[in-house]
């Protein structure tokens, strides 16, 4: 029971944590919470979903969605943030981000209807016994995509020339700027990124969950950010530790506590961390500059 | 008063007039907490639920006189402003957002689980005490003290947090003082406009109080200049009339509404009256008549 619930919150717990390395990584380099991450993810969803349904396998849509997602990422930057960037308070973006939010959920409800869809079986889901444990197959490819796409990622980040742009970037963006970078295509490869992990996480839990609708990223969203902020926010293996231990304190307080609180155990769990680690379990505490 | 107003007036306005004036205690509160003291606070929400709640429950439970019953509510909600506010308020920007955040979400799945709250059916049968004179009248008071507040030392301590909170501790601000204080005072704004809202509308729902609405509270104060009375004033005219007036677009209304954030945000980027005071408008006027050169 406990391994299987374990499992289970890690299955989930991966889709936070694809979802809060967008909010992370874009978080670290211009300290926007995008607002509008929720529904990248949810249009992910769909867009795997229309691809799945048009026949492609799925491998195709999830590699599809992450290239639609991609390219939204990049316009939502353009459009709604950049011409904000440096002459706004935060605040005013955050606000932006709110309206792109709106804008693009409610877009899908008037594609679509605000109802559930059903998503195909594409996988054929069956378990396995793997010693006194039930496991299912479709859990097992979910972590395996999870996993392969974090550690791309962190290679990425830590090996190619852009992503030591963007640790650039989140270190010290002016300072970036005198150095060559262009700061403001890194800041728009790193929408695209965080945009196609979320896509990722998108297609998976629409598989895993059977269901995708239009309102799907505004819980997901908080869950995930309240994830990242749980890491730590701006620390990529923050944002991954951070989804993954509260997807599974979320299924373990389900299963073992009560499933009428289900939406409050992540948030109480985030609130009594941040009041002993106020930077999060892997943030740096820096010292205020005067 | 409200039997001449229902009389001259069209329903469908003085009802639209009742919600402007329930908003302006709200954002006035919110204004408090993340306009003037610079503490982003995302779970308004949350608060003006527990006013609501507990006002509705004081009247239908222990038949309480309306004033009793709106005190009570807004009372329940500063006291929880004040308890989340001491642990939390060490915590900063972006941290302290989610935070608020998640206390409203908490405060929200508690009130689905809450009996004498009618859990997820909600609450019905509030008296509908609320008229356009109770609520006007109160945003009058609460504009009122708002001002004095602000005015006044505490009120300067306010702005000098959100300014630079190193330089205000240096000048000897007991800065977690003064933010708790913001925060339990804007708390109870958000309570008291709660207590209107259930005993306004006679049915509330946890729904009611989700996310969405500690957003378009924020969204009121930040679009109409953060910091700023009558800023915060106009950005809750605008933002309650506008999706009445985008009705015509129907279905696309939610669509205009983002789209018009975005835009609004763009050629607006401090607000539409961004830090402008009852003071300063005063001076302007002063100006404007002539008087000098």
């Amino acid at each position: 029971m406990f391994w299987e619930q374990l499992l289970n919150g890690l299955t989930l717990g991966s889709s936070y944590a694809l979802i809060a390395l967008g909010y992370t990584m874009v978080y670290g380099i211009i300290q926007l919470i995008n607002f509008a991450h929720g529904e990248v993810y949810m249009f992910g969803a769909f867009v795997g979903l229309f691809l799945v349904t048009a026949g492609a396998n799925i491998f195709v849509a999830l590699l599809g969605a992450m290239a639609f997602c991609m390219l939204l990422g990049m316009l939502i930057e353009r459009v709604a943030y950049r011409p904000l960037r440096g002459k706004s308070t935060r605040l005013s973006a955050l606000i932006s981000a709110i309206g792109v939010s709106i804008f693009l959920s409610t877009l899908m409800v008037l594609y679509r209807g605000p109802n559930t869809t059903r998503y195909p079986a594409v996988l054929g889901d069956s378990t396995f016994q793997l010693g006194s444990l039930q496991v299912s197959t479709l859990q097992i490819i979910i972590l395996v995509i999870a996993a392969l796409l974090m550690v791309v990622l962190e290679l990425a980040i830590k090996k190619t020339r852009v992503g030591k742009a963007m640790r650039a970037c989140s270190q010290d963006l002016e300072a970036s700027k005198l150095m060559g970078v262009n700061v403001n295509r890194i800041i728009s490869l790193t929408f695209a990124t965080g945009s196609a992990l979320a896509a990722a996480g998108g297609v998976m839990v629409g598989i895993y969950y059977n269901a995708v609708w239009p309102y799907m990223g505004t819980m997901a969203g908080l869950k995930a950010f309240a994830a990242a902020v749980l890491g730590g926010i701006g620390s990529v293996p923050g944002a991954m530790i951070g989804g993954l231990s509260l997807g599974v304190l979320e299924i373990m307080g389900i299963a073992y506590l009560s499933s009428s609180y289900k939406d409050a155990i992540a948030f109480a769990i985030l609130i009594l961390v941040l009041i002993i680690r106020p930077q999060g379990l892997l943030g740096q505490k820096l010292s205020k500059k005067v | 008063m409200d039997a001449f107003l229902n009389q001259t007036i069209d329903a469908y306005y003085l009802r639209i007039m009742i919600i402007i004036g329930i908003n302006i205690i709200l954002a006035l509160g919110l204004n408090l907490i993340t306009g003037v003291t610079g503490q982003l606070s995302m779970g308004h929400a949350g608060f003006m639920s527990l006013g609501a709640y507990a006002s509705a429950i004081l009247s239908i439970q222990l038949d309480a006189p309306f004033a009793l019953a709106l005190l009570g509510g807004a009372l329940v909600a500063a006291f929880f402003g004040f308890l989340i506010g001491i642990p939390t308020l060490r915590l900063e920007g972006d941290y302290l957002a989610m935070v608020t955040i998640g206390f409203a979400e908490i405060i929200r799945v508690f009130f689905l689980n809450f009996g004498p709250g009618g859990k997820a059916v909600g609450l019905s049968g509030i008296p509908q005490n609320t008229g356009f004179t109770v609520v006007w009248l109160l945003v009058l008071v609460v504009i009122i003290l708002n001002r004095q507040l602000l005015t006044s030392r505490v009120g300067r301590s306010f702005y000098a947090i959100r300014e630079n909170e190193i330089a205000a501790e240096s000048c000897g601000i007991n800065t977690t003082r003064v933010k708790v204080l913001a925060f339990t005072v804007g708390s109870l704004l958000g309570g008291l406009g709660g207590g209107l809202y259930s005993h306004y509308m006679y049915y509330i729902n946890p729904q009611d109080f989700g996310f969405m609405k500690s957003i378009e509270l924020l969204n009121m104060v930040v679009l109409g200049g953060m910091g700023s009375i009558p800023g915060t004033i106009i950005g809750v005219v605008l933002l309650t009339s506008l999706p009445e007036m985008l009705r015509i677009v129907d279905e696309y209304r939610l669509l205009f509404y983002g789209a018009l954030l975005v835009i609004l945000m763009i050629f607006r980027p401090n607000g539409l009256l961004g830090d402008v005071r009852i003071y300063d408008i005063k001076k302007w006027w002063g100006k404007k008549g002539g008087r000098g050169t």
